[in-house]
């Protein structure tokens, strides 16, 4: 198709392309150096390049304790939510679940109902359950964003499996508790983990339901990232993000590898 | 419809093996088996039994319920109403992981992230045998296929007969009740085909196992089976020696699904012991061999395979009806010749050494009464 297109559109095509990866990654590259500005505004230009604002997140007590709290709460919701979007996942694999759509559509329902909304109504099932302003709360609020990301990913990799392993698995003695464990779930890894990638992302990011449901014990490194840019625009926010993208690249870089790993069992080397 | 468990013919005894000599036990028996899904009814209140050491195909089109009984057997299907019992057990309602039963599927489904040594020995690990002697075991077993340099291989980097042996090993390695098999030779070419069902049928033969195979391929079941049952919309048309399905096929469908035939339209006219005669619709008067009763004056079909008619100059045989030679194929090893005569038309399969017969020639087209059947319209 290429080979037919006149040189004009070619070039349109590229300048085209690479607006849209200028748009995307402005935002983020922009930031950045500011994370290494000494001056105390979060404005350019950069008068000289330090670390102190990277001193500031870890000597400032708020910005300590949110980064605390958002690995904390990230990896209980990915936890959680990962264990219950794979089950969900297996569970609405089976054609003769009655409803099974109606079902899976209320699992992707967080995807598309808007967190306000979800947060209004969270707060104040919250407020009757006593779980308002406690770790537990944020946690499964969270778990409730993350978890049409993992049931998405590993519906992904269940129906890419030969369905029929877990009958010959069957077939040679295995129990279904056994089937899972060494057929299934090996070979639905890499889509479990790109969803509790996402989770974990997701989790990170999550500022809407926070401001719901979480306390100031609970507040998140994006809640505090939030607060201080409306408080003090301080250039701690921008060492706050240059930790968290840099964080995300290496989960993800991460969960590519053991992916990668794992696929490259499956193919012929 | 009630199939009874006959003996193959002696002729099929040490053929394959020897298994079904003298009285034979029902080792697997089905009984007024009927699956239903929804309002369609894959299998039809369906008799079987299966006897222990043989080897039985399970034939049919596509959609005939052979895959289904196989998949009952397995466990992984259970049906509708009736009972499956091993050794007088009742199993239809056992989990597929407690019936003890060798599995080959189409696809082989050969685990993707173990190498071949770790997918011939899952069976063994899941029955708890210890790993010495689960090693001795599955080193024996790769090594019988001759398998043994690429143990360490994944599935993946494995040819189409390799896997296929992978996976037969994988579901002898445990020493299973029975092998079942979900036409497990259809993914390979032609030649590596017919050199497998050799295999299997020495395999067969040296281990004494009870195969159970479904197949849509006639020769395939023809070559390896002891028995076949020839599935036909839910139900079995006939259950046999490979001879007798082919040589006298006892319903119509049977007749025109294992190989090539003649198939002529009339009434019973006298009968004379296991031999009638048969006056066609078309005109002419036909001698022919009787599997089942058939009243006076009943309508029936006669069926002759295209290799038991030959071509003659003269009319003294005892079937012999004057034709006229439409057309003749070469085909290598016999020709095939179309006729039209006596208001009927056949294709016979004549021998290259008689003499070449000249399209538009007039010649006798003539059969042994033994050699067609009359069949039940």
């Amino acid at each position: 198709m290429s080979g037919q297109t006149s040189p004009i559109l070619r070039i349109a095509q590229i300048v085209f392309g690479v607006a849209v990866v200028f748009f995307l990654l402005a935002p983020i590259v922009a930031i950045l150096p500011l994370a290494f500005n000494s001056s105390v505004f979060l404005n350019y230009p950069i008068e000289s390049f330090s670390s102190r604002w990277f001193g500031e997140l870890q000597s400032n007590d708020m910005w300590r304790r949110s980064i605390v709290n958002s690995l904390i709460i990230g990896s209980g919701a990915t936890i959680v939510a990962t264990v219950l979007g794979t089950l969900a996942a297996l569970g609405l694999r089976s054609s003769q679940l009655p409803f099974a759509s109606a079902i899976r559509t209320t699992f992707l329902m967080p995807m598309v109902v808007p967190a306000v909304v979800l947060g209004v109504g969270m707060q104040m099932l919250y407020g009757r359950l006593g779980l308002a302003n406690s770790y537990l709360g944020v946690v499964v609020a969270h778990a409730v964003l993350c978890i049409p990301f993992v049931l998405v990913s590993v519906s992904g990799s269940l129906n890419a499996m030969d369905p029929w392993l877990e009958r010959a698995a069957s077939s040679l003695g295995a129990s279904p508790t056994r089937v899972f464990r060494r057929i299934t779930m090996p070979i639905i890894m890499p889509g479990i983990l790109t969803g509790a990638v996402f989770a974990f992302a997701t989790s990170l990011d999550e500022v809407v339901l926070t401001l719901f449901v979480a306390g100031p014990n609970q507040r998140t490194l994006a809640r505090q990232m939030f607060a201080s840019i409306r408080e003090n625009i301080s250039p701690a926010v921008a060492a706050a993000a240059f930790l968290m993208i840099v964080g995300t690249l290496c989960i993800a870089g991460l969960v590519g590898f053991l992916r990668w790993r794992s696929q490259k069992a499956l193919k012929p080397a | 419809m009630r199939v009874p468990l006959v003996p193959p013919p002696a002729s099929a005894v040490g053929r394959v093996n020897a298994c079904c000599e003298g009285p034979l036990s029902a080792f697997i028996n089905l009984e007024r088996i009927s699956k239903s899904f929804g309002t369609f009814k894959v299998v039809d209140d369906l008799d079987l039994e299966i006897a222990k050491g043989e080897f039985l195909s399970l034939l049919g089109p596509s959609g005939s319920g052979k895959t289904t009984i196989l998949m009952m057997l397995a466990g992984f299907v259970e049906p509708s109403s009736g009972a499956i019992t091993l050794e007088g057990k009742r199993i239809d309602h056992l989990p597929a992981h407690r019936r003890n039963m060798g599995v080959v599927f189409q696809n082989y489904a050969l685990f993707p992230h173990m190498t071949v040594a770790e997918n011939v020995a899952f069976p063994l690990v899941m029955r708890g045998v210890s790993k010495t002697e689960a090693a001795e075991r599955v080193a024996r077993a790769i090594d019988m296929v001759q398998l043994t340099h690429i143990k360490d291989r994944k599935p993946a980097q494995l040819s189409g007969g390799q896997q296929q042996r992978v996976a037969l090993t994988r579901a002898l390695v445990f020493e299973p009740n029975v092998v079942l098999m979900d036409e497990p030779l259809g993914a390979l070419d032609k030649q590596l085909r017919e050199h497998m069902q050799l295999e299997l049928r020495e395999l067969h033969r040296r281990l004494g196992l009870t195969i159970v195979f479904v197949t849509h391929d006639q020769g395939e079941a023809l070559t390896m089976s002891n028995r076949i049952a020839v599935f036909n919309a839910g139900q079995i048309e006939q259950l046999a020696s490979p001879e007798a399905i082919y040589d006298h096929p006892e319903t119509r469908f049977v007749a025109e699904f294992i190989g090539e035939t003649n198939m002529f339209a009339g009434k019973v006219e006298a009968r004379d012991g296991a031999r009638t005669k048969i006056r066609l619709d078309a005109g002419p008067m036909v001698e022919a061999y009787l599997t089942t009763e058939f009243a006076s004056g009943a309508a029936a079909l006669v069926s002759v395979r295209p290799e038991r008619v030959g071509l003659s100059e003269t009319s003294n045989a005892a079937n012999a009806m004057p034709v006229k030679v439409l057309d003749t194929v070469y085909q290598g090893d016999h020709m095939r010749v179309r006729l039209a005569g006596s208001g009927v038309e056949m294709v016979a399969k004549v021998d290259r050494k008689t003499r070449a017969w000249a399209v538009g020639a007039e010649a006798f087209a003539t059969f042994n009464p033994d050699e067609c059947t009359v069949i039940a319209p």
